[in-house]
């Protein structure tokens, strides 16, 4: 048995040490470990509660429209406040950039360039892997980061600029869009379409988002080159990447993209069959983060820095729905929300290191043609932002998703301030440390028999497939 | 580099390295949104090798610490040292806050050894700048920047600390900072047009801190008849009502440009002066002006406050209904007039 300590994962955003118990070349145990701290639900106390507007996209600077949403919502659902219909829109445009966004830099930038590593010399795919997706000097980045640029030249529109926008309110946007830039905005998006269906893809988004079983994918990557997302496949298939990496096989997800009605994605627990999802069943362990307290609902919690607590290993917080760890993301929500797909991957193998990508990637088939429908609903001239007014007392919650999954802003106003504020982020759940019965976090779960030691990039894979913000996870 | 004449000197090797301290990542996503160019590429056009940077590069683990040794051992130079992040001295002054994953040692001990051997520092961000968000609220973290904490200088690295090539710490301000902003500084700094003459009293690089994100705001013409904003999404200006503090602060985010033709402005939402020392405690709501007697504190810079006084006076006496309606509106209700002759 030997002890490794991995760190610093670079690719992930933020700091992240994984502690590895290695037994015959596998991860026996795994322990999680956020190793920094910065104190925003401390900050936030006592502040006017529209200043959680500006702090809290300041939490990430890639999910940063996801934490500006959450924050408008738990602030409208305190004041009362629904959305001007064009203000619902503009920011699920906004939202829906960066999650794509997100996703497309996820792929190239973090997660592929690993295939490019010496390690995997003598691989057939591996003088391709080093041509396309080697990290700084490969040939896909040159083109995925101008196609990244424009696409987000969007966020000028929608919300002034990214990151960290002020311009997502309660009651909607800050800014009413004009007719023209309904257009511009259509543009845009038809040109990141072309894009990703011509170097992604190599297929149109329809056709990929009508993938609707595994079988139907191998089939679909076998019939001719499939771009960037069929280098994948291949590579995949040889690494047996989905048999990389199972997590705890319960997946959550808030549902998204809030429409007059409904949300365009749903709400949802699934656990081998859907089930309806309990927010109030939502609580946070910290038996072994640095901090003081009691496991608590977020909207009662607290946080309190404990530095020299024994038990502890992480600056993170250990959330559980109704007191079971549960992995989310792309693949969560494909899964929660029906994806014939994503429910045929989860069930011949779970959530696995290549499911998690094809979930990835299969999203963003799924919600570009849907931005396209949003932005034609847009009706310039009417309201884009609804006023409302804040009581002196309420609480509020917001839950949305961000690209790398469940996000939620739970606040309490009280004498017209901020009296507590919690934040429960992705990561924070998907790599969330030990509860008190000992169970372990959902990435400490799914390291748990991956080959690890020296030469072997197995656990990186694992890592990254999650897609961990930790600048979020530890904010 | 404002008026250089001397030619350019291309380097044969421009070494970057980039830490992340306690922040967002911003400063690095909005960097990656540089341009129509790429990134890498464009760097490396003029001399600017990246020896490392936690989002873009191969190693991982103990490859990366193995980097970050061999340039603290001297074995690589190291030109420009970019940290992006506050630096967290708490708890109790042992940096355990953040530990520097991997190898165990606090983050600020690493920055003040390779700051040491760094030809120059570059503080990304008003958090690695002056403490910024991360500084905020009661301060918990005792979060600093690099060579200031807010607008006094020390900070982690002390006030008269200079670099190797004898310059203070360049402080890239602003939350997040432009990409331009961080390129544009590499590359004057690469050819060796870069000097202490470039920066400004704070340190931040002139060429975008000499100008007021009031220039080139789209809003100016209800600025010029005090015709204000009154609730999120009104086309007024911002500074009477609504927090905006563009007059003030030191950017050039309306003239540059974000995501290519974006602002705080331009999206609605009023400057709340991410660039200055402090800007996380305004000692008011952000989206709310601080006024006494109906009258904002925070004048545009260099205005004395009886000539504002009158000038508002005058200007809203003649304010034209156009821009006066307008201005409470979130679009046009009324549009310029079409002269029937031609424009003299």
């Amino acid at each position: 048995m030997t002890r490794l300590i991995v760190g610093p994962f670079n690719r992930v955003e933020g700091d992240l040490e994984v502690t590895l118990e290695v037994k015959d070349g596998r991860v026996a145990e795994a322990w999680a470990g956020s190793p920094l701290y910065r104190g925003f639900e401390q900050i936030l106390r006592g502040k006017h509660p529209m200043d959680a507007l500006m702090f809290a996209p300041r939490i990430c600077g890639i999910c940063s429209v996801s934490q500006s949403v959450a924050a408008a919502s738990a602030l409208a659902d305190a004041m009362g406040l629904t959305a001007a219909p064009n203000g619902r829109i503009t920011k699920n445009l906004a939202h829906a950039v960066e999650n794509v966004a997100d996703h497309f830099t996820h792929f190239y930038l973090f997660f592929m360039p690993d295939f490019a590593r010496a390690e995997y010399a003598g691989r057939a795919w591996h003088a391709r892997a080093v041509e396309r997706f080697r990290a700084v000097k490969g040939s896909a980045a040159p083109e995925a980061m101008p196609a990244r640029t424009a696409f987000l030249s969007a966020m000028a529109t929608l919300a002034g600029k990214w990151p960290h926008s002020l311009a997502i309110q309660p009651g909607g946007v800050a800014r009413a869009l004009e007719a023209s830039e309904k257009i511009r905005l259509f543009g845009l998006l038809r040109d990141y379409r072309r894009h990703v269906e011509t170097v992604l893809f190599g297929d149109e988004l329809e056709a990929v988002a009508a993938l609707d079983s595994a079988a139907a994918l191998a089939r679909w990557a076998g019939e001719k080159p499939r771009g960037d997302f069929g280098a994948f496949l291949g590579i995949a298939d040889d690494l047996s990447l989905e048999r990389l990496g199972r997590g705890v096989d319960r997946y959550m997800s808030y549902g998204n993209y809030p429409q007059a009605e409904s949300q365009f994605l749903r709400s949802g627990v699934w656990d081998g069959q859907l089930h309806a999802l309990d927010a109030q069943a939502i609580a946070e362990d910290i038996s072994h983060a640095w901090l003081d307290g009691e496991t608590r609902h977020p909207a009662q919690g607290v946080t309190r820095p404990q530095d020299e607590k024994a038990a502890g290993y992480t600056w993170c917080k250990a959330p559980r729905l109704a007191g079971l760890p549960m992995e989310t993301g792309a693949l969560a929500r494909q899964v929660v929300n029906g994806h014939p797909l994503a429910l045929d991957l989860v069930r011949h193998g779970g959530g696995n290191v290549k499911s998690r990508v094809v979930a990835r990637l299969l999203e963003i088939a799924v919600i570009l043609p849907a931005m396209e429908q949003w932005v034609q609903q847009l009706m310039p001239g009417e309201p884009f932002c609804a006023q409302g007014e804040m009581p002196q007392a309420a609480a509020g919650a917001g839950l949305v998703e961000a690209a790398r999954g469940s996000l939620g802003h739970w606040i309490s106003v009280e004498d017209g301030h901020i009296a507590n504020y919690q934040i429960v982020s992705p990561t924070t759940w998907n790599f969330s440390p030990r509860d008190a019965a000992g169970t372990p976090g959902p990435l400490e779960q799914a390291l748990v028999g991956t080959p690890a030691g020296e030469g072997n990039v197995a656990v990186q894979h694992v890592v990254r497939s999650f897609d961990p913000c930790m600048v979020c996870t530890v904010h | 580099m404002n008026e250089r004449t001397e030619p350019f000197s291309m380097p044969a090797s421009f070494n970057l390295l980039w830490l992340q301290s306690a922040g967002c990542g911003g400063c690095t996503m909005s960097l990656l949104c540089s341009g129509t160019r790429e990134l890498t590429a464009a760097l490396e056009a003029v001399g600017v090798r990246i020896l490392w940077h936690p989002s873009l590069s191969e190693e991982s683990g103990e490859e990366a610490t193995r980097i970050l040794e061999r340039c603290a051992g001297g074995e690589l130079s190291v030109d420009a040292l970019c940290v992006e992040g506050a630096l967290l001295r708490g708890p109790r002054g042992t940096g355990r806050f953040h530990r520097h994953a991997g190898s165990g040692i606090a983050m600020t001990e690493w920055v003040k050894q390779l700051a040491g051997v760094a030809r120059y520092t570059l503080a990304v961000g008003s958090c690695a700048a002056w403490g910024g968000v991360a500084a905020a609220g009661e301060n918990v973290t005792d979060a600093c920047g690099l060579q200031y904490e807010g607008d006094q200088p020390g900070g982690l690295l002390g006030a008269n600390w200079k670099s190797r090539g004898g310059l203070p710490v360049i402080n890239i301000a602003g939350c997040p900072c432009h990409p331009d902003w961080i390129t544009e500084t590499l590359t004057a700094l690469a050819l060796g047009a870069f000097g202490q003459q470039d920066l400004d009293t704070l340190n931040r690089p002139r060429f975008f801190a000499d100008h007021l994100v009031h220039h080139g705001c789209t809003r100016n013409e209800y600025y010029e008849f005090k015709a204000s904003a009154h609730k999120p999404s009104d086309l007024g200006c911002l500074m009477e009502n609504m927090g905006c503090k563009g007059t003030q602060a030191h950017a050039d985010c309306n003239i540059r440009l974000w995501n290519g033709n974006g602002s705080c402005a331009r999206g609605g939402a009023p400057c709340i002066s991410c660039t200055e020392p402090g800007f996380e405690e305004p000692g008011h709501p952000f989206h709310e002006t601080p006024k006494l007697a109906g009258i904002p504190i925070g004048l545009p810079t260099d205005m004395p406050k009886a000539w504002f006084v009158a000038l508002a006076a005058l200007s809203k006496s003649a304010t034209p209904k156009r821009v006066r309606d307008n201005a409470v509106a979130d679009h046009q209700v009324l549009v310029p007039p079409v002269k029937k002759t031609g424009l003299k």
